[in-house]
């Protein structure tokens, strides 16, 4: 178990493009940090430097108190599950999770390693499949192997690169909670990588959101979601993703696309000067007027709208209500659609609304926010200017008990286990 | 693999097709097989089937007239091939893995040249080291085969394996050495034991050239200190000098031939095998 320091890193590949670029990051241990962003940002990069098979071009990596710049990736004591799993084909399923043990010679006698497989094995129900080889595997239990072949070990720390994308949506979805509580469990320092968010947000204690190489913020999944610093970090993470809108200030009124509201007088007072603003404001922050009744509705501002094309869900209902984009940020918002990976053509905002709602395709509908949920951007830089430092340090100190607490819990149930369980 | 799915004619028609091919291909090999079963008198019946199967070409090979020629040069031939077989995977193991792996300055040159020897015609390079052998003591020795048997193996050699190394994830390796293996143990433990129908394919195409070299066999030697069997049967004369010493002759290329048809049936099912089937996600 060790923490792990990233100062200044900078990767630049032969042709002199910094694929990672001064990214700096402190992963204290037993902490489960996810890198995400969008694909070729720099994650695979930043691992792989954690775990020796990239050369770090600048900076200074340090794991539990050592710098490792110049180490093998053999000495520096750490587990990765490969994207591809890159399990050894002509080994048995056995062999795949003793091969960390069989290459420290003379460390574990033959009766630790079958010891130590099996119970790799158990802990990933592993057990009927010992004897067979990886070829003749379904994916899930191909990546179950990998995973047992990282855990096998006392590693000082576990990465993960993309370790899930390779599945089917269902089979995902288990075995990223199987992630999580094999990480509680064993409560070590665990570094992983994704591009999905759902994944970054469930998964992770922290979450590092990259953007061509540079490190955006680093929080945990509820800071990146309440209080983002700038524009990609609000569109990245959510789904659907924040709706932006062109939006103009004059004294504390902002005009949007679909009406005026009106914004604290400090916000206002950071914005000054900006004329023109993005308003990003999130689909499930939206409700339509008639499912809301009583003091909630009070708190915040209504205004008309054009459905264009409705889906129900289920639990919820989609609802698409197109705007004409104002072409001083029309650009602006193209660029970072791109760099999201987005493709949507049209501008349109989404909102997510309650099932019960009657809504449907075609409908004028009366919708409802509340004007404190709504983020506001400088199209210029990006920055947001309604992050409440004080609410997110606040954020970070709740999150950091909880953490604490859920570790020192999985110690507990391991040290209670242990004293339970006959020598 | 899956099969592609052919109606009955189709299915006939590979079938008169691949018999055909065989036939041709295996003709003069039968041909050989029953020239070596005849009686000195019958050789030049003109008949496909010995009327009289006799073994006594094989006995004067063996043990007769002929055996002083021909058992020395299999010896020579079967240490001569195995050692320059053996060196050449060896060392066609290294350079490949070093070209499909590696990156090094040089690496275009070394491949472009390996191919342009493979390609240099063996004919023109005979006179030249036969000249040199002579000079340096290496005319009929065995390492005076050996060494040109690898230069025209080691270009083909590196070529195929460095291909079947290509053919390998790179991640396998990387993953062996975060397991903890050095780069030595990652090939070792994990390229070598993949590339295993690589090496056994190349070993037998070096061995196959060495073995049927008859150029340098012939030229490089002179006694049967060295001189492998295609040269030898050169030297093969009949009881007579009026006789052809054709029965022997055929009975030594049959014997020459069954090591090949060997180890062609022992490995088969080691080329075939795609082994790395499943290594990654599938
Ligand atoms: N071996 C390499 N040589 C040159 N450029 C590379 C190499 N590997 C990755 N890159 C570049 O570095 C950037 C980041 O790549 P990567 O870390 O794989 O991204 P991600 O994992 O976030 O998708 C990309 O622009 C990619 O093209
Ligand atoms: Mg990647």
């Amino acid at each position: 178990m060790a923490t792990i320091t990233l100062d200044h890193i900078v990767k630049k590949y032969g042709d002199g493009f910094p694929a990672v670029n001064d990214v700096s990051l402190d992963i204290k241990d037993g902490e489960f940090v996810i890198l995400v962003g969008p694909s070729g940002c720099g994650k695979s990069t930043l691992l792989r430097m954690i775990v020796g098979l990239e050369d770090i071009t600048d900076g200074d990596l340090t794991i539990g108190g050592t710098r490792v710049n110049d180490k093998a990736p053999r000495d520096r004591n750490l587990a990765m599950v490969f994207q591809n799993y890159a399990l050894y084909p002509h080994l048995s399923v056995f062999e795949n999770i003793a091969f960390p043990l069989r290459l420290a010679k003379g460390k574990h006698s033959d009766e630790e390693v079958e010891r130590r497989v099996r119970e790799a094995a158990d802990l990933l129900e592993l057990r009927e499949h010992l004897e067979r080889k990886p070829a003749n595997l379904s994916g899930g239990q191909r990546q179950r192997v990998a995973m047992g072949r990282a855990i096998v070990r006392q590693a000082d720390a576990f990465l993960f690169d993309e370790p899930l994308s390779n599945l089917d949506a269902k089979l995902r979805g288990q075995m990223r909670t199987e992630i999580a509580r094999m990480q509680r469990r064993l409560g070590t320092t665990t570094v992983y990588v994704t591009h999905d968010q759902t994944e970054a947000m469930t998964l992770g204690d922290r979450v590092a959101v990259l953007r061509k190489g540079e490190l955006q913020q680093v929080a945990s999944p509820r800071e990146l979601y309440e209080e983002p610093v700038n524009l990609f970090v609000a569109g990245f993470i959510g789904s659907p993703p924040m709706n932006f809108l062109p939006a103009q200030l004059s004294g504390t009124t902002l005009s949007l696309p679909f009406g005026d509201v009106e914004i604290s007088a400090d916000v206002a007072r950071r914005a000054e000067g900006a004329e023109f603003l993005i308003a990003g404001l999130r689909p499930e922050h939206v409700e339509d007027a008639e499912t809301l009744e009583g003091p909630r509705r009070e708190r915040g501002t209504t205004f008309e709208v054009d459905v264009d094309v409705t889906e129900w869900l289920g639990n919820e209902l989609y609802a698409y209500v197109p705007f004409s984009p104002d072409e001083r940020v029309a650009a602006k918002l193209a660029e970072l659609d791109k760099e999201l990976d987005g493709e949507s053509m049209r501008h349109q905002m989404v909102v997510t609304l309650d099932a019960r709602s009657r809504v449907r395709d075609g409908d004028r509908a009366r919708l409802w926010f509340d004007p404190a949920s709504l983020h506001l951007f400088d199209p210029s830089t990006g920055e947001s200017l309604t992050r409440d430092e004080e609410r997110a340090r606040a954020i970070q100190a709740d999150t950091e008990e909880m953490r604490r607490q859920a570790l020192e819990r999985s110690r507990e149930h391991a040290q209670a286990v242990g004293q339970g369980a006959p020598a | 693999m899956s099969g592609v799915r052919m109606s009955g004619k189709e299915k006939a028609l590979w079938y008169v097709a691949a018999v055909a091919i065989v036939v041709y291909a295996l003709f003069p090999v039968a041909w050989i097989f029953s020239l070596s079963l005849k009686p000195a008198s019958e050789l030049t019946d003109n008949r496909f089937l010995p009327t009289d199967v006799t073994w006594e070409n094989y006995r004067l090979i063996v043990s007769g007239d002929a055996a002083d020629l021909f058992l020395p040069a299999l010896r020579n031939s079967i240490g001569i091939t195995l050692i320059a077989t053996a060196i050449a995977v060896v060392m066609a193991t290294l350079t490949a893995y070093a070209v499909s792996r590696l990156d090094f300055p040089g690496k275009k040159v070394l491949l472009t040249t390996a191919l342009a020897v493979a390609i240099f015609p063996v004919i023109s390079i005979v006179t030249p080291l036969f000249n040199m052998w002579r000079a340096i003591g290496l005319y009929d020795t065995w390492p005076g085969l050996i060494i040109p048997y690898l230069s025209i193996t080691l270009p083909l050699a590196i070529w195929t394996l460095s291909a079947f190394f290509r053919e390998i994830p790179w991640d396998m390796e990387q993953a062996a050495q975060v397991d903890g293996a050095t780069t030595w143990q990652a090939f070792r433990k994990v390229i070598v034991p993949l590339a295993v129908p690589g090496v056994f394919t190349t070993a037998i195409i070096a061995f196959f050239i060495a073995w049927n070299d008859f150029v340098f066999g012939i030229s490089l030697t002179s006694t049967d200190a060295s001189r492998p069997v295609p040269a030898a049967l050169a030297f093969f004369t009949g009881a007579s000098q009026f006789e052809e010493p054709t029965g022997a002759t055929s009975a030594a290329a049959v014997v020459v031939t069954i090591p090949v048809v060997v180890i062609v049936l022992v490995f088969q099912r080691r080329i075939v095998a795609g082994l790395t089937n499943g290594a990654v996600k599938g």
